[in-house]
């Protein structure tokens, strides 16, 4: 009764198409996107902004991603974090060489930069499918981060092999460097979400996308009906690629601040956001913030709730902290395979008819 | 009765059928040591079913694969729309209007049917990736357009009921006509079926075979089909190839293959020798 659909008739296939359908839950999103846009920049603190929001922001990034990637066309890749690494020092690179470029261009510059380096190692995947790409790309991991942090160029030979943000400011505000606010930070982040979220559903409710799911879903009938299976992995490739370059050039420019490529960016992030898409749900917008949500909010809820709520020490907490969210995680995959979007499916389902049993 | 020269001829229910549209000649397919097609022959004409019949293991998919590009006959060479047909990968033919089913179902299991059916229309849509990016423009536009298309067939098809269906909850008779819809949205000058009644009931293979005479009478399309239900293949088809152990023992309509030596013994099991 609460979530209904009937009576919202669509008189076009235009308006049948969009994103959302419902009256109800375009009102939800709009709603949603004034919240955290013209809300949130008003309350957020310091704490707030780098424990739990820009964080999520990023990763939510980082999810959409790769979720084009393995949850729509199918390919299995484990070098997300040498990926967000490819961003981050590309964004290094691009804004020290040109102080002046605008922020906005240095962050999209760096996913142009990781979307060509993903497009070179998303190649193997037109010979190979599966858990054999998977430990392919599992080598751009590897290698990746071995390059960065070996050759010097790559971090303007600091002595100490990191690099670190100079301050770059925005509309006249700081929104990197030490001297940056916590809000500048979060808006940059959040417009940045938003674009992507929109590009990613654009993209995978057209032809493209029907495309990659296409190949996703039967790669040998998919070329038979006409999908050219290079031109549709390739592109998957470079657009995961470019917005987990986004990600990992915010996540250096705006939250680290500094990063050291090994420490930063290694094979735990690859997992991190691999779990996010999974237990979000493949193949789904939705599933990418939802399972981003639960693995960067979750930790940081269970230890308010252990160390501030029952005074347990810390270091317990810590350790518990990982054992139960690695206990949720197979709790979800167990009762509810298809991630938390199917979960979100199914209360609509009951929404629909509750509080009547038919 | 027909000469191959002939610019056309007329079937026994009145249809006028073309010219020639796909001329196979001489294939010969091998795997290895094993000799799938030997030496094969036969066209297609515009306009007409053409069935490709035979026992099991005969070659007729193997055929099939080689029209749909997913095979390279080692010799022979496939001549499409009067023009040899150059080494293509099967996504180049399906550029060139040739269409397809599978034997067993080949959908995109975690897509809706409606998806499903307008995936079929890829390569009638050539809006670029900005747009697409975007949603603005060309994308938009063309994915309206494309609807309008894919719901025609979807009503010709009586498939209205299960547009948002996801295809894996849908049950085998379904399917098979999902299927269907998807091929016939590509407007395909040549439409390939490989075995559309497998496994259906009496009713079901009625439904099919009214579906397959409408698409071929509303729209035209050029048929070839692989089917085992004999009483099915001599009522639909207008020419009949017969194959055996790879080789062609029989073409001709419907009459003429019935009082076939060859085809009676391959049918009845006489010994080969």
């Amino acid at each position: 009764m609460i979530y209904r659909e009937a009576g919202d008739f669509k008189t076009s296939y235009a308006a049948d198409n969009q994103t959302f359908p419902l009256r109800g839950d375009r009102l939800a999103y709009y709603l949603a996107v004034i919240f955290a846009l013209g809300v949130v920049p008003f309350f957020i603190n310091d704490y707030w902004a780098n424990a739990i929001v820009i964080p999520f922001l990023i990763y939510t990034i980082a999810a959409l991603g790769l979720n084009i990637l393995i949850g729509y066309c199918g390919q299995l890749s484990l070098g997300t974090g040498a990926f967000m690494a490819t961003g981050a020092y590309a964004a290094f690179k691009l804004t020290t060489a040109f102080p002046s470029l605008n922020i906005i261009f240095v962050i999209i510059l760096a996913g142009v930069v990781t979307a060509g380096v993903g497009v070179a190692f998303g190649l193997p995947s037109l010979r190979i499918k599966g858990f054999y790409l998977a430990v392919a790309t599992l080598a751009a991991q590897f290698f990746l981060i071995w390059l960065y942090t070996r050759t010097p160029w790559f971090f303007n030979y600091s002595p100490t092999g990191m690099i670190s943000m100079p301050t770059r400011e925005l509309f006249g505000y700081p929104v990197t460097g030490a001297s940056a606010t916590a809000v500048s930070g979060y808006l940059l982040c959040a417009v940045f979400l938003i674009a992507s979220a929109w590009l990613a559903r654009n993209l995978t409710r057209g032809t493209l996308g029907r495309q990659w799911m296409a190949i996703r879903d039967m790669d040998i009938a998919a070329e038979i009906i006409g999908v050219n299976p290079l031109r549709a992995k390739l592109s998957a490739f470079a657009v995961s690629s470019f917005l987990v370059g986004i990600s990992g050039a915010l996540f250096f420019t705006v939250y680290l601040g500094a990063a050291e490529a090994g420490e930063s960016f290694g094979i735990d992030k690859s997992f991190l956001v691999l779990f996010m898409v999974i237990i979000g749900g493949l193949g789904s917008i939705l599933g990418s913030f939802l399972g981003a949500f639960l693995l960067v909010v979750g930790p940081v809820l269970l230890k308010i709730l252990l160390v501030n709520n029952l005074g347990w020490p810390t270091d317990v907490a810590a350790h518990l902290e990982i054992m139960i969210i690695g206990a949720l995680i197979i709790l979800f995959l167990v009762m509810e395979p298809h991630g938390l979007t199917a979960l979100w499916r199914t209360i609509k389902e009951k929404l629909r008819l509750w509080p009547f049993p038919h | 009765m027909l000469d191959a020269r002939s610019e056309g001829y007329v079937t026994a229910d009145g249809r006028q059928i073309g010219g020639v549209l796909m001329e196979m000649k001489n294939i010969t397919l091998r795997f290895g040591g094993v000799v799938a097609i030997k030496d094969i022959s036969f066209d297609i004409r515009e306009g007409e079913i053409r069935a490709i019949i035979g026992p099991n293991g005969a070659g007729k998919s193997s055929m099939l694969n080689v029209i749909s590009g997913f095979y390279h006959p080692q010799e022979g060479e496939v001549w499409y729309k009067g023009q040899r047909r150059p080494r293509m990968r099967p996504y180049q033919v399906a550029q060139q209007g040739i269409a397809r089913t599978f034997q067993n179902i080949a959908l995109f299991e975690g897509m809706s049917v409606l998806d499903n059916i307008m995936t079929g229309r890829l390569n009638h849509m050539r809006s670029g990736f900005l747009s697409q990016a975007l949603w603005w423009g060309p994308a938009a536009r063309e994915e309206a357009e494309n609807r309008e298309k894919v719901e025609k067939v979807i009503d010709f098809l009586e498939i209205q009921h299960i547009r948002k269906t996801p295809v894996r909850r849908l049950p085998y008779g379904l399917k098979k006509r999902v299927e269907l819809a998807r091929a016939l949205a590509a407007e395909p000058s040549i439409l390939l079926l490989d075995e559309p009644m497998a496994g259906m009931n009496v009713e079901e293979k009625e439904d099919m075979s009214r579906f397959i005479l409408d698409v071929n009478d509303e729209f035209g399309t050029t048929i070839a089909l692989i089917e085992h239900d004999m009483g099915v293949v001599m009522d639909l088809s207008d020419r009949v190839v017969v194959m055996d152990y790879g080789q062609k023992i029989g073409d001709g309509t419907p009459e003429e293959v019935r009082n076939n030596e060859e085809v009676i013994k391959a049918y009845l099991g006489v010994a080969h020798d």
